[in-house]
């Protein structure tokens, strides 16, 4: 048997490439972006829309101190979460469906590479459109408001910034779990429900839950890890970014049980 | 050149186990065919290979290391497990740039696979519109990005059309000219006789045969000789005098063994006696594989 003369191994960054290679090359992925911001949009227009005016007028004084403009425009990212998130399910869960996870493992034999690399790219791109599609949402949704002459905000505005930027972290931090659920669960319709029941369904049905797993919500997707987007102070959540801070450590969790069965499992 | 050794190796689901204590070893320069009926554990073995699966026991080298610490893996051993793994809304050339990117290979070994492959001009069609036959070129194409010294081929002229066969039995050939190893599994007897220079039998996860391809014909392919005269009884005594076992053939014809068809001539030639026909018959390699299979069976179930 002759000795192989030691190639250098694979530098990271090659990795990473591929996997930007692979995302870019889906036309699916130039949908889902095109979709986030076609509905972000849409939902913006529609919730700034005429009916925000007459909203607004019915408000009484007391009420009108809790007007938060900068929030009510950064809704967007309800719906944006579900769709960056499926973006994030299905780099993982598209190569089981199609037998190619066999073909990434053989030519990256090293899995936590494979997966990282999966992951950092997700957030990186959830990280641009994110915040593209919360400044966007923003700058849209004053306009609108503007418009009516409805109090409105700007970026200069305290606290704006930090909530504007904050939704972008946020859908990143999604994205990152989406990711996650999707190694976990190795199939894109299980991820899907997952992650619906997990944005969705555990906020919204919060009154049944005992004592403790309210407390959870504090640090829950769509409840207290979205405390960041508002700016007008919710008693409840005193400092938002520890609550989304603590969403972070959720995620990590789930990224991490992700990291040891992706090593471990068979393709 | 890199030898692929598989020692002990064992793959355990639940209470099956799938690949049983296999050892046996890939040298370069030949075509190793990996035979065994469906489910006789080649496909797991091959997952073993690459580090796709785990195996409960024993080890797998390549060119002396486990797969998993191949430093530029696509350069050790290409491997086409199954055509259809590819995304089909990709670009047959963008599948192949973020393999060869992987691994950090330049990119003009894209252009010069898909040259191999024949795929130069469908190369900017998405995978999803292709043939069997040529997802399954694009599957050899991969394994070939990296110029492996080891390749291996899962079941790989399965539901190929009669060109598309012959096309990859030479490419395997060639290959194997090439000095480098090459592992092709299939259940087809009649393929391996055709592409392979040695043999590896396996059946129930159990190794069966690990034997040249020439000697493996020989041993169990009984050669019998057909043999036509007019005086065929004479003729039929002559022989059985020589030495050989004769039984009667369809149509007045005489089956012959134990002795070939060069003496079987000399020893009409002797006698004056005029042969119609004199035809050496080549035992089926299918035959010989079910018995060799067949026989494994039995001995498991005597054992059991």
């Amino acid at each position: 048997m002759t000795a192989i003369a030691d190639a250098p191994a694979v530098a990271f960054h090659r990795t990473l490439r591929a996997e930007w290679i692979k995302l870019r090359s889906l036309r699916s992925t130039w949908y889902t972006l095109a979709g986030l911001f076609a509905v972000g949009m849409g939902i913006t227009s529609l919730a700034m829309g005429s009916a925000v005016a007459a909203e607004y007028e019915s408000l009484t004084a007391a009420e009108r101190l809790d007007w938060d403009p900068t929030a009510l425009s950064l809704r967007t990212y309800i719906v944006a979460q579900l769709i960056i998130g499926s973006l994030g399910i299905l780099t993982v869960t598209s190569e089981y469906a199609t037998g190619l996870m066999q073909t990434s493992l053989a030519a990256t034999p090293r899995r936590h590479r494979l997966l990282a690399a999966k992951a950092i790219l997700i957030t990186g791109v959830a990280v641009v459109t994110g915040e593209v599609l919360m400044f966007t949402s923003f700058l849209l949704g004053q306009a609108l408001l503007a418009s009516q002459d409805v109090p409105n905000a700007s970026l200069g505005d305290p606290g704006v910034l930090p909530a504007v930027a904050g939704g972008g972290v946020y859908l990143a931090a999604i994205a990152l779990l989406a990711v996650g659920l999707g190694a976990l669960l190795r199939a894109t319709a299980g991820a899907l429900a997952t992650l619906v029941g997990v944005i969705f369904l555990i906020p919204g049905f919060s009154g049944l839950f005992p004592s403790w797993l309210e407390d959870l919500l504090d640090f829950w997707p769509t409840a207290g890890g979205a405390a960041v987007m508002a700016t007008v102070p919710d008693p409840d959540f005193p400092h938002p970014w520890l609550n989304l801070g603590g969403m972070c450590l959720g995620v990590a969790a789930v990224l991490a049980a992700a990291f040891v069965l992706f090593r471990r499992r068979d393709v | 050149m890199t030898v692929i050794a598989i020692r002990g190796l064992t793959k355990r689901y639940g209470p099956d186990t799938v690949v049983d204590d296999l050892s046996f070893t890939v040298e370069p320069g030949q075509v190793t065919g990996f035979l065994g009926p469906n489910g006789a554990g080649k496909s797991t073995t091959m997952k073993m290979i690459l580090g796709l699966a785990a195996p409960t026991r024993g080890t797998v080298a390549i060119g002396g290391r486990r797969y998993g610490e191949l430093p530029v893996p696509l350069t050790e051993v290409g491997a086409l497990l199954d055509a259809g793994a590819v995304h089909g809304a990709r670009k047959a050339r963008d599948h192949l740039l973020a393999l060869a990117v992987s691994n950090g290979l330049p990119r003009r070994r894209v252009d010069e696979v898909l040259a191999r492959t024949g795929l130069e001009g469908v190369a900017d069609r998405r995978a999803g519109g292709f043939s069997l036959g040529m997802r399954q070129r694009l599957g050899i194409a991969a394994a070939l990005l990296g110029e492996p010294r080891a390749l291996i081929f899962d079941e790989p002229v399965n539901g190929l059309d009669p060109e598309g066969i012959r096309w990859v039995r030479d490419f395997m050939r060639s290959l194997a000219r090439e000095g480098r190893s090459v592992l092709v599994s299939s259940h087809l007897m009649s393929e391996m006789a055709l592409t392979a220079d040695h043999l590896v039998v396996i059946g129930r996860g159990r190794l069966i045969a690990d034997t040249g391809m020439g000697e493996f014909m020989r041993s169990s392919g009984q050669g019998t000789v057909l043999v036509r005269t007019a005086e065929s009884e004479r003729f039929s005594l002559l022989l059985t005098a020589a030495g050989a076992a004769v039984r009667d053939g369809l149509e007045a014809a005489l089956v012959v063994s134990g002795m070939d068809g060069d003496e079987i001539g000399r020893l009409a030639a002797y006698h004056g006696i005029a042969l119609s026909e004199l035809t050496p018959q080549q035992a089926s390699l299918e035959d010989a594989f079910m018995e060799l299979t067949r026989d494994s069976v039995e001995f498991q179930g005597a054992g059991a």
